[in-house]
């Protein structure tokens, strides 16, 4: 069973279709990059995975769950990681991890494994999320969405606002993550980085997802924009 | 896990970030007494002050409240946790409940504290038999503005120019709350002739009003903080 099933999806922004008969099939232990110009449903396919989208039209799962009757159900397995974080401000790594872990009933020895996966089980456990620098604070995120058992991370221009390290930092999480199950879609302008941290990419463009050829990892960006030029 | 338990850990998450924070303690108390001495300043006079006291009380606790509800809301704004709340599936009948709860506790020790002030500054004296009225009082008008505070605080968070709008919205839906909490603790202090039976139907009022935005606003909070 792939962890995501899309066949003709549509889904609608206001009365604009974002997405306009997308199918994609994301299989387990899986890093998709979904690369394409801004406005082309990237964020939008991010969304309707994660439910908080409905399907207008097309069929759809994700995790086996339906995304036109169980979108609530679908919410609780899946992490969407957007430009925040997340996280509280004034809580330390360690009781933000504890907070989101407790909402679906992880224990006491899951959030401290989501912790130290995450590499924020040391000295940083106790410190404030404000006092974090950017990547401090993406791991913290990402050790939240671990802690709440989320099998499908759903990732909107992670590498954004972070430094070369902590990117290198995040990709390897990402690799990690990937390896010990979790399935990853990444939507992002980077393409030299994203695309080298993804095992498949595909293109969106005006709505509809593309395979992407192997060896050029350009294209999709330059489709993209002759596509929103027109 | 159930609407309850999600809501308690909502309330213990609020009532952490304010212990992590000490905005509650080192702000918004320093706020409300201020306020209070602001008060007695204006109105210079012992005996207009003791018969005012009441209403002098809840406005404060009101001006506060504002302080708290943005407060309880920015700390879910500014690294989009709301959001990230919403996107998890939790329960919004919870967020709601959990942060009414996490206000009310803070808005009871607000309420004692500006009640203390308005012994020491104005003269003011809690008769014995009244004792049973002011908390029952305290308890239900608690209730009440947390009720409504968390709802109109939701509905805000998503706007801009949110501090204006907040006050705007929530001072006209809490006046039945500072009208009846006023009598009520006029009849529990004796002012002005006021016995402790004259306030009942008042606190009668609180209660209806409490649990009528406790459950309007557990049902509606979804939706608002949903797009």
């Amino acid at each position: 069973m792939s962890v995501v099933e899309l066949d003709d999806a549509v889904a609608v922004l206001g009365q604009f279709p974002a997405l306009a008969g997308a199918t994609l099939r994301v299989e387990q232990g899986e890093i998709v990059l979904l690369r394409g110009p801004n406005g082309a449903g990237k964020t939008t396919l991010l969304r309707l995975c994660a439910g908080l989208l409905p399907l207008v039209r097309g069929t759809g799962t994700v995790l086996g769950l339906d995304l036109t009757t169980h979108r609530e159900s679908i919410r609780r397995t899946v992490g969407l990681l957007g430009h925040q974080n997340g996280l509280y401000l004034d809580l330390t790594v360690a009781e933000n991890v504890r907070f989101w872990g407790s909402t679906v009933g992880a224990s006491d020895d899951e959030m401290r494994v989501a912790m130290r996966r995450l590499d924020v089980a040391g000295r940083l456990a106790d410190v404030a999320v404000s006092r974090l620098s950017a990547g401090q604070k993406r791991r913290a995120a990402l050790a939240c969405l671990i802690a709440r058992r989320a099998q499908l991370w759903l990732l909107d221009e992670p590498h954004a606002g972070l430094d070369a390290s902590a990117r290198d930092e995040l990709d390897d999480t990402l690799r990690q993550a990937a390896a010990a199950g979790a399935t990853i879609l990444v939507a992002s302008h980077e393409l030299e980085r994203a695309g080298s941290l993804a095992t498949r990419s595909v293109d969106v463009i005006a709505g509809r997802v593309h395979d992407v050829v192997p060896g050029d990892p350009g294209s999709g960006n330059h489709a993209g924009n002759q596509e929103g030029a027109r | 896990m159930s609407t309850l338990r999600i809501a308690r850990l909502v309330a213990a998450k609020d009532l952490r970030i304010e212990w992590n924070s000490r905005v509650f303690v080192n702000q918004v108390l320093p706020f409300a007494g201020v306020t209070m001495v602001i008060f007695a300043f204006a109105l210079d006079a012992d005996s207009v002050l003791q018969r005012v006291a009441p209403g002098l009380v809840w406005l404060a606790t009101l001006f506060s409240m504002l302080v708290l509800v943005q407060r309880a809301f920015a700390v879910e704004t500014a690294d989009g946790a709301l959001d990230a709340l919403r996107v998890a599936g939790v329960d919004p009948r919870a967020i709601y409940l959990g942060k009414a709860a996490a206000l009310g506790v803070q808005l009871l020790v607000l309420e004692a504290v500006l009640l203390f002030a308005a012994v020491v500054l104005y003269g003011q004296t809690i008769p014995a038999g009244g004792w049973v009225l002011l908390v029952t009082t305290l308890i239900s008008a608690t209730c009440g503005l947390a009720a409504v505070g968390t709802l109109y605080g939701g509905l805000a968070a998503g706007f801009t120019g949110r501090e204006t709008l907040l006050p705007l919205l929530t001072f006209p839906a809490v006046a039945p709350v500072l009208i009846g909490a006023t009598r009520a603790v006029e009849a529990a202090l004796g002012t002005a002739g006021a016995v402790v039976s004259d306030g009942w139907p008042w606190v009668g009022l609180l209660a209806v009003f409490a649990v009528a935005f406790g459950v309007g606003g557990a049902l509606a909070f979804g939706p608002l903080i949903d797009e």
